[in-house]
């Protein structure tokens, strides 16, 4: 094995010249100009119509401005895209490799930055930078307590909404205790994704935060404090509401778009997703029906952002630069806000805005089922990556597994 | 040239599967340089054994990909020895070609629809027959004991044995052998049991091997049907594959070394209970029961299985058709309150593109699958080249990552031709499994007499055996194109995500859940091989039809 990775990476160092000249982000004309005529591979999640459409008008505007053409690599995970380039790494393919751009957040960009596999820091060195807020969303430089320090770009953020179908509950509840007792009388009509999945595990976080006394103690690693202790009234919890669930707990959706589907069936009334502007963008294009209204805890629901990374060998690291700078530009954040497209919420600080660039925004309509900025209360702060994973595997072994 | 061949099949294929085995068992016995696993360890297996779920998945596993192969094939079996020659025979097997080349995944999710609680046939019956003004909460689809997941596989699976039957068929003298049986009053289904099933079975051995390999690691069908809480061990060791914890993919290789040897057992109970079988069935052959009443009520047993995988592939498919179309869609309406091509139009671009690099990466690869398997075959090899078969016995997940490191080595990767090649890694083994048979069941004393009139081997190969084996060598064709078709891991991984199919967008979107979507990419990715297939069954009979000694049953 160790003799092929020599031949390979002789072979390969002879025939890959002068491609993998690494760019400078603090210079931006020369990454503007090493970029020109690239081909950006952006490995991003493909598994929504309306995101892909999105990324193809990006796509579309990167072209025309920079004579950067961007292919959408369309993952059904994103984990996909985290293997290729572990297995690059492992063919000794340091440079010149084929994932220029990751959209990616939680635990598979602390996986990767541990493992030293993104290239930065970049992102503060972005001309559109000045323009987020990390005054009033100081969580976009902070990925699940992780500090991001500029291995990625934030270009989303997202916040856990609670949808339901308001012919079937006119009053839905709005904490984890009314949520509790919703279930014990609605038997059947509420479930989770399956943990590992990343909504489900996100679902037993928010019902950390709801049964815990001090939620402070998930900011940081499980080790820190006695896990058993502080999980208990979870499993509680978990154990109380399962036998009501949908299929009583013997199975469960796969993921975020199966939970929407069971939604769009009527075969539960309450769904949840992290996307608020989701479900008006399914009403609008009749994937919904128009009773579907969102809503939130009034305690607050978990909030993160979503980042764009670079990996470190990444053969196009310039046009991926320039990629990362465009998707910060108000006219492409206005666009990924608007409920007709992706309903996604800016990271912008509007005050920072140049006033045409105010009004884009302005000029949005909320969409039929859209909370207003206001009515969202408390985005809460992820917990450390270490919750998520040991959360679910406890999950797994306690309800994934049983008879 | 020819002498070469089947060194050339072996060394195309001894290397890839090679860095795929190595790519799977290093890793379980803890090393992977790139993740800090630098020296051999048994902790992926410790780790492995911890897990809570691996008493139930084995055994899930077990059951359903036994469960699925014995099923296939007694309903193969019995259709075939109850119909054959029959009218209604002619009719199934012109349906063939539609359901062999529908994806496994597009045939999971029309079941799906059909079953599911708030699906088809809950529809049809709601709420004048059920009461149900909103889907019943009942656990179908995703059941613990995997049934869903066995109708999905035997849907998929009968198809496939009735065509290696078919091919096997037309090779052995059965119509003589049922014209014996039946002037000695045999009754139709156990005059074909004792007299033409030992003779074709010897043909139908390796297709049912690859059958319950596939069936016991199949992963798109299992995620769409099977349980969930724990899944079959194939889709445990994809989750682990694709974790985001990186340290997880060691406790992954050890599962998927579990699995190829739990596929090895399975396959040599398989052969022990083919000779126990064999031994009571050459005494009960032997104690001459002709059995003539039976015909009657197995043809009406056989006749349940063809119409419900009929009825099942057939409203499953009409259903996510009506999917691509419609509208808002709510629970019980039989139809979508309004239509739309909406989905069709703004995937209208990515379709005609996507479309035509799978159409040129399965002709190709076929193609050349064809000339090194009749290479091959014309050369004497049939031992040698066994290795090929590897591919089709060791999960596809524990060896890809292997073999696209080799990819990355070579410098290779994310070009068409790449992705070409490891397509041939999977497309040689079905043709060759498809055309081997029926090669070595060619009487070959139609060749001595082209020999003793002068004609050189290599005019014996062209005008004689070649012409004489149109039907297989099309269907063999067919087969390999609709592999390749199905590639989904492999155009992946070796693709780099630069090379896209039908079937990469298809299962990218599949994650999505959208039905009117999924429905857009079975449409079309049935389209591509059903189209061949229809090729590969009606070439021959057109060729034929002024050559009535070619012509095959």
């Amino acid at each position: 094995m160790r003799f092929l990775t020599c031949v390979a990476a002789c072979a390969l160092g002879g025939a890959l010249p002068a491609v993998a000249q690494t760019p400078n982000p603090a210079d931006w004309p020369a990454v503007l100009e090493q970029a020109r005529g690239q081909t950006v591979y952006w490995h991003a999640w493909g598994g929504d119509p309306r995101i892909n459409a999105f990324i193809a008008q990006v796509g579309e505007v990167l072209s025309e401005r920079h004579d950067v053409t961007l292919e959408h690599v369309r993952l059904a995970d994103t984990a996909d895209a985290v293997t290729r380039v572990v297995s690059e790494r492992a063919a000794g393919r340091d440079t010149g490799g084929a994932v220029d751009a990751i959209w990616i957040n939680g635990a598979n960009f602390a996986s990767m930055k541990d493992q030293g596999l993104l290239f930065g820091p970049f992102a503060y060195d972005l001309p559109n930078w000045p323009l987020v807020d990390t005054d009033a969303n100081p969580a976009v430089e902070i990925d699940f307590t992780l500090p991001v320090e500029g291995y990625g770009s934030p270009w989303a953020m997202f916040q856990m909404v609670f949808e339901y179908d308001s012919r079937a509950v006119p009053e839905p509840p709005r904490s984890l205790d009314a949520l509790r007792a919703w279930i014990a009388e609605n038997p059947g009509r509420f479930t989770y994704p399956q943990p590992p999945d990343f909504l489900g595990t996100s679902f037993l976080k928010q019902a950390l935060y709801g049964v815990l006394d001090d939620p402070s103690v998930l900011l940081g690693p499980t080790d820190a404090v006695d896990y058993d202790t502080v999980t208990a009234p979870l499993w509680a919890f978990l154990d109380e509401i399962t036998p009501n669930l949908w299929r009583s707990g013997r199975a469960y959706p796969a993921n975020e778009p199966a939970l929407g589907q069971l939604l769009a069936d009527a075969e539960v009334d309450i769904g949840f997703s992290f996307n608020p502007g989701r479900a008006s963008a399914a009403i609008a294009d009749g994937e919904l029906p128009d009773t579907i209204r969102t809503m939130v805890f009034d305690d607050g629901t978990l909030a993160n952002s979503s980042y764009l990374s670079i990996p470190y060998n990444a053969a196009n690291k310039a046009g991926a630069l320039v990629l990362a700078n465009l998707i910060l530009d108000p006219q492409i954040q206005a666009l990924a806000q608007d409920p007709a497209v992706l309903g996604f919420q800016t990271v912008l600080g509007m005050d920072r805005l140049a006033p045409e660039d105010r009004a884009r925004f302005g000029a949005l309509e909320l969409g039929i089922a859209t909370l207003a900025p206001d009515a969202m209360g408390t985005g809460l702060l992820e917990p450390h990556p270490s919750w998520m994973t040991r959360v679910a595997e406890d999950w797994t072994a306690r309800y994934g597994t049983a008879e | 040239m020819i002498r070469a061949a089947p060194g050339l099949v072996v060394a195309l294929m001894a290397l890839p599967v090679a860095a795929g085995l190595a790519g799977a068992v290093l890793p379980a016995f803890g090393y992977f340089p790139a993740l800090g696993g630098a020296a051999f360890s048994l902790d992926p297996w410790r780790e492995l054994l911890a897990w809570p779920g691996l008493g139930a998945a084995v055994r899930l596993s077990l059951f359903t990909g036994i469960g699925a192969t014995v099923l296939s094939l007694a309903i193969t079996l019995l259709i075939v020895a109850a119909w054959q020659g029959t009218r209604s025979f002619r009719v199934v097997t012109s349906l063939l070609a539609p359901l062999l080349s529908l994806p496994h995944a597009a045939a999971a999710f029309g079941l799906a629809f059909l079953i599911a609680p708030s699906g088809w046939v809950a529809r049809a019956l709601s709420p004048w027959a059920t009461g149900w003004d909103r889907p019943p909460d009942l656990l179908i689809v995703h059941d613990q004991a995997g049934l869903a997941l066995i109708a999905g596989l035997v849907m998929k699976e009968v198809p496939f044995l009735m065509l290696m039957t078919l091919a096997a068929l037309g090779q052995t003298d059965s119509a003589r052998r049922m014209a014996v049986a039946r002037s000695l009053g045999y009754g139709r289904v156990i005059g074909w049991t004792k007299t033409v099933l030992p003779a074709i079975y010897t043909q139908l051995r390796l297709p049912v091997f690859a059958v319950l390999a596939f069936s016991m690691s199949v992963v798109d069908v299992a995620l769409i049907l099977g349980p969930t809480r724990p899944p079959t061990l194939a889709v445990q060791v994809l989750d682990w594959m694709t974790a985001p914890d990186l340290s997880l993919r060691f406790t992954a290789s050890a599962g998927a070394v579990l699995q190829l040897l739990l596929v090895l057992g399975a396959l040599a109970a398989w052969v022990l209970a083919e000779r126990l079988i064999a031994a009571r069935g050459r005494i009960w052959a032997s104690q001459g029961a002709r059995a003539p009443g039976w015909d009657r009520p197995l043809r009406a047993l056989a006749a349940l299985p063809t119409l419900a995988i009929g009825l099942g592939v057939g409203l499953g498919l009409a259903g996510l058709a009506l999917w691509s179309v419609a509208g808002l869609w709510r629970f019980p309406d039989l139809l979508p309150q309004n239509f739309g091509l909406r989905v069709w139009t703004d995937q209208s671009q990515q379709l005609w593109r996507l479309g035509g690099t799978t159409a040129t990466l399965a002709g190709l690869s076929a193609m050349i699958a064809l000339a090194l398997t009749i290479a091959a075959l014309q050369a004497g090899a049939t031992r040698a080249v066994g290795i090929i078969y590897l591919p089709l016995l060791v999960p596809q997940i524990a060896f890809l990552p292997g073999l696209s490191a080799l990819g990355l080595w070579l410098g290779l990767d994310g070009t068409l031709g790449a992705v070409l090649l490891v397509h041939l890694v999977f497309v040689l083994p079905y043709v060759m499994l498809s055309l081997s048979d029926p090669w070595k069941a060619w009487d070959s004393r139609a060749g001595l007499v082209a020999a003793t009139l002068g004609a050189a081997p290599w005019r014996v190969l062209l005008a004689v055996r070649l012409p004489m084996l149109t039907r297989a060598l099309c269907i063999a064709f067919a087969v390999g194109f609709a592999t390749s078709v199905a590639q989904y891991l492999p155009t992946l991984l070796i693709g780099a995500g630069r090379v896209g199919t039908v079937t990469t967008e298809a299962v990218a979107l599949a994650a999505s859940g959208n039905r009117r979507l999924i429905g857009v990419w079975a449409v079309v990715q049935m389209t591509l091989p059903l189209a061949v297939f229809a090729l590969a069954l009606a070439l021959p009979a057109l060729l034929a039809r002024r050559r009535r000694g070619l012509r095959v049953t």
